[in-house]
């Protein structure tokens, strides 16, 4: 690959129909080739990496990011065509491919600095810096609420101004015209001295000679005609008559269905397998041992044991198969661990302090707690928990003359094609990922796993083979969000004034800021201890924030209580600096008509959650009749900066907190003797419809920069609840989920104690 | 050999006569929309129709199918150029988010409003409580329901639906 310049590329382009790559997201210098194979269509010229318009003035946008059911390929297209002045009928989509080009550098760069701005002028050389970070990191992540808020505002929004930038200095050029003069609308430029008016399409080939700005003037929000209007999600149509394509859906020609059982027991490993009565079936093709496998790198690094696959000529066959093997697996010395012994040394690991690093520290607390009108001490517990995507971990491989082609729906294509190249030790540039939609993602499929059995199965029976775990591997071999204890201690005044808050806790992930407080305390000491176990750990739905959330949210209820104010304006008094935070507190208390007193039996609970800068409150209303608890409705309110399409933002809070819900009312997997213990729905159960409450959002445009939706939603709702059962009995839960506790005996309890 | 009729179409198919419906629609006769999530009936991603009732296909054996009339989701709309008002109520209420779960949550509706065409909420929650959406979009589709039951009466046909796929489909 010798150095590209731009008129090389330009013929090169011309004749393949490729064009000019520039701004955002590729600089003068990169090698641009492999976009250029991304334009196949007759007359089509390629503007800008995430942009391509045809010579019927058709916008494509190219976006770099997975869809998994966030809608976030409409609403980053919206932002491209807001800033294009595109007309959004003439608009389509287009996933970008696995190629090193739509490396998530701008995701990679909000990651890395978290949400640092930058002033425009130094955006091309962090851009410069973060290009080559991402290509050595092998990204192209979907997750961290990250596509709107980095990938839109930094790719999507540039992209579009440059590009309609370019298209306006071509039309001045041909019209011999200042530029200054020339207005564009609905993917038409104007000049109205002249009574010029052309098409978008007539001026793209001239525009891909134009050197765009690295910094085009971005619209204000006041100009906004698409960013901020609830379109309908182009995904939609084929996912109510059953054509929308997921992996398991791919067949290929000669292709042979494949089933997996990995070691039980987290980092055991294959003793032997006696797999005479599964090679009797009529159908079973082979029987393979899968090697070990992990990955490294800063998202979807992991470590797994060795696996037991059986290839079959149909999946029922693969199953059959599979239950007819006889394995024996050595656990490697953590067949004796359970989640009792698990918490006993969260427990112990706090109290010694083992390594305790700090998150932050402002004030000295011990000298205010010696000296305290009143000390407020509790723990808090959170189970292990899977992510049980609707859709169980499939891939589709094939191999053949030298080359790999992978379908699978994945968080990150990029990734996972590096993934299959380490494991079949075809060269990356033989590996063809072909993304598929995701039937959810929850941050399961950032992780390659189950893609890397699938090749290694492909190579070893030399055919097309579709890989799909049974439900119980997808809940037994999943990398799970980690159980957490988190000890705090509280000191206040004679008045009920929050004078110290600290708080330890153990396993640390990201993101960092997820246990810190907006609340105003002088004397604030929070940090960690490290407490490692053998259970995998993974993203899931807000990360840390999820315990976190449920943790700090729950305990300043418990300060609230013992201060003897109440919970919302004992909240609202702490934010007095933070107006943001205080705005989305009122809002959700206005709307919940938080001072209307309930019936008996019935509470009420609030909570607020900043995460992936977007803040979240959450009012929760229950009704608790002898033990058991209705969640009867839920207000929340969102302050995402601006909602790009505000019934998108709507639809993932209410997604969030249904996701919540489900993890505080029965999220729990329990490790016994080394290995999970739940295996299906049936007893790692969801929350279905007759559960689920009204659910009530209010997106507030507050103008700040743009948070991210799919996330912040799922903190809230756990404190939240929680908090409105202490309301409704009387009774504070400090673990969940709910349904292992007996809330009829913790009333008594209670009462007797009170 | 099994026989049953699909979608409108006689098929017979050979195959072992405890396998479950669900992998002969997807793998022999590849209809795809018909998805797999639990294997034991807990959350109705594989719901299709068996003479105009839900049945949860990944625990039904073929055998058991003989001589029944079967549909699916690919037979939910009356033709190519119509809606069901169930699919054009879904859009409507952008229900979908992963899609996954839609194909038998749909099914299930669909069987609902064929036996109960004004189900009250309770109605609507004991017809659906066997589908789980992970992404939770429970409120969205009983609202589309609603919608649906109360548009039964109207032109299925759907315009500015129509227009929306050809656009960005």
């Amino acid at each position: 690959m010798g150095k590209w310049t731009r008129r090389a590329f330009l013929t090169a382009g011309v004749v393949a129909g490729g064009g000019l790559v520039v701004g955002v997201s590729l600089r003068p210098g990169n090698v641009a080739h492999d976009i250029a194979g991304t334009i196949e269509g007759e007359g089509e010229t390629l503007v800008h990496a995430y942009v391509k318009i045809d010579a019927d003035n058709v916008v494509t946008a190219m976006v770099p990011h997975s869809e998994m059911g966030q809608g976030a390929q409409t609403a980053l297209a919206q932002m491209l065509a807001e800033e294009l002045d595109a007309d959004w009928n003439l608009v389509r989509f287009e996933e970008a491919p696995a190629i090193k080009e739509y490396g998530s550098y701008t995701a990679g760069r909000g990651y890395l600095f978290k949400g640092i701005n930058f002033p425009d002028v130094v955006v091309p050389s962090v851009d410069g810096f973060m290009m080559k970070v991402a290509e050595g990191l092998q990204m192209q992540i979907t997750g961290g609420s990250m596509s709107i808020r980095v990938t839109g505002q930094y790719g999507m929004r540039v992209a579009g101004a440059a590009t309609r930038e370019m298209l306006v200095n071509a039309a001045a050029d041909a019209w011999g015209v200042p530029a200054a003069q020339i207005s564009t609308e609905n993917s038409r430029l104007y000049h109205k001295a002249s009574n010029k008016e052309a098409t978008y399409a007539e001026f793209a080939e001239a525009a891909a000679s134009m050197t765009p700005s690295y910094t085009p003037k971005l619209k204000d929000a006041s100009e906004f005609k698409i960013i901020g209007e609830s379109k309908p999600r182009h995904d939609i149509p084929a996912k109510v008559n059953g054509t929308a394509m997921f992996a398991m859906d791919v067949k290929r020609p000669g292709m042979v269905y494949a089933t997996v059982q990995r070691s039980p027991v987290f980092g055991g490993r294959v003793v032997s397998v006696d797999d005479k009565a599964a090679r009797a079936i009529d159908g079973v093709i082979e029987v393979i041992q899968l090697p070990q496998a992990s990955r490294s790198g800063m998202v979807g690094n992991f470590s797994t044991s060795g696996s037991v696959a059986v290839v079959a000529d149909s999946y029922y066959t693969a199953q059959q198969g599979l239950k007819a093997l006889k394995i024996e697996w050595g656990g490697e010395g953590n067949e004796s661990v359970s989640s009792e012994s698990i918490f006993e040394q969260f427990d112990r690991d706090i109290t010694a302090g083992v390594d305790r690093q700090s998150d932050m520290s402002e004030g000295d607390v011990e000298m205010v707690f010696a000296s305290a009108a009143k000390n407020l001490v509790a723990d808090y517990t959170v189970p292990y928990l899977a992510h049980t995507c609707m859709e169980p971990l499939n891939a589709t491989v094939e191999i053949k003359d030298g080359k790999a082609d992978v379908w699978v729906g994945c968080q990150n294509p990029l990734g996972f094609r590096h993934a299959v190249a380490d494991a079949t030790g075809i060269d990356v540039e033989m590996v063809t990922l072909h993304n598929q939609l995701m039937g959810g993602g929850f941050g399961r499929k950032a992780i390659s796993d189950c893609t890397i059995q699938a090749a290694q199965i492909a190579k070893a029976v030399g055919k097309p083979v579709q890989l799909v775990w049974s439900r119980e591997e997808d809940v037994r071999q999943d990398f799970y969000r980690p159980a957490v204890q988190s000890r705090f201690r509280a000191a206040l005044n004679d008045a009920g004034e929050l004078l110290a808050w600290q708080n330890t806790y153990v396993d640390k992930h990201e993101p960092i800021e997820a246990p810190l407080i907006p609340y105003a305390v002088s004397s604030k000491d929070i940090g960690h201890v490290s407490s490692p176990t053998h259970v995998p750990f993974g993203a899931w739905r807000s990360v840390d924030h999820s315990q976190h959330g449920f943790f700090t949210e729950s305990f300043i209820d418990e300060v609230a209580v013992a201060a003897g104010k109440d919970a919302y304006e004992y909240r609202a008094a702490l934010l007095k600096d933070k107006p943001r935070h205080l705005a989305v507190l009122k809002k959700v208390a206005d709307e919940s008509n938080w001072q209307q007193p309930l019936g008996e039996g019935r509470g009420r609970g609030i909570s607020l959650q900043e995460s992936f800068g977007s803040i979240v409150a959450q009012v929760v209303e229950v009704t608790v009749t002898d033990g058991e608890v209705a969640v009867d409705r839920v207000v929340a309110a969102i302050d995402a900066g601006q909602a790009v399409s505000p019934d998108g933002v709507k639809a993932q809070i209410e997604s969030g907190i249904v996701y919540g819900l489900t993890a505080a009312l029965y999220g729990e997997i329990t490790i016994e003797q080394g290995a999970v213990v739940q295996s299906n729905f049936h007893d790692y159960q969801a929350v279905r419809m007759s559960e689920t409450p009204v659910i009530e959002t209010h997106v507030i445009n507050s103008g700040e920069d743009i948070g991210g939706a799919g996330e912040p939603g799922t903190p809230g709702i756990a404190p939240a609840l929680t908090n409105a059962i202490y309301d409704a009995t009387g009774t504070r839960v400090r673990g969940l989920p709910l349904n292992r506790f007996d809330l009829d005996f913790r009333i008594e309890e209670t009462e007797a104690v009170g | 050999m099994a026989k049953f009729v699909i979608n409108g179409e006689a098929q017979e198919v050979d195959v072992d006569p405890s396998t479950p419906l669900l992998w002969v629609i997807r793998e022999k006769l590849g209809m795809t929309g018909t998805k797999f999530g639990c294997g034991m009936a807990q959350c109705g991603a594989c719901t299709i129709q068996i003479d105009g009732a839900a049945v949860r296909s990944c625990v039904m054996p073929v055998a058991a199918a003989e001589g029944r009339d079967i549909t699916t989701i690919e037979g939910l709309a009356p033709d190519e150029e119509t809606l069901h008002p169930l699919q054009a109520a879904w859009i409507e209420h952008q229900v979908p988010q992963c899609g996954y779960c839609q194909s038998g949550q749909l099914m299930s509706a669909a069987a609902l409003l064929a036996e109960n065409p004004n189900p009250s909420d309770e109605d609507i929650d004991r017809a659906m409580d066997g589908n789980i959406c992970r992404c939770g979009m429970y409120g969205r589709i009983k609202a589309a329901i609603k919608t649906a039951a109360n548009n039964n009466a109207k032109p299925l046909f759907h315009n500015a639906l129509r227009k929306q796929e050809v656009n960005h489909g």
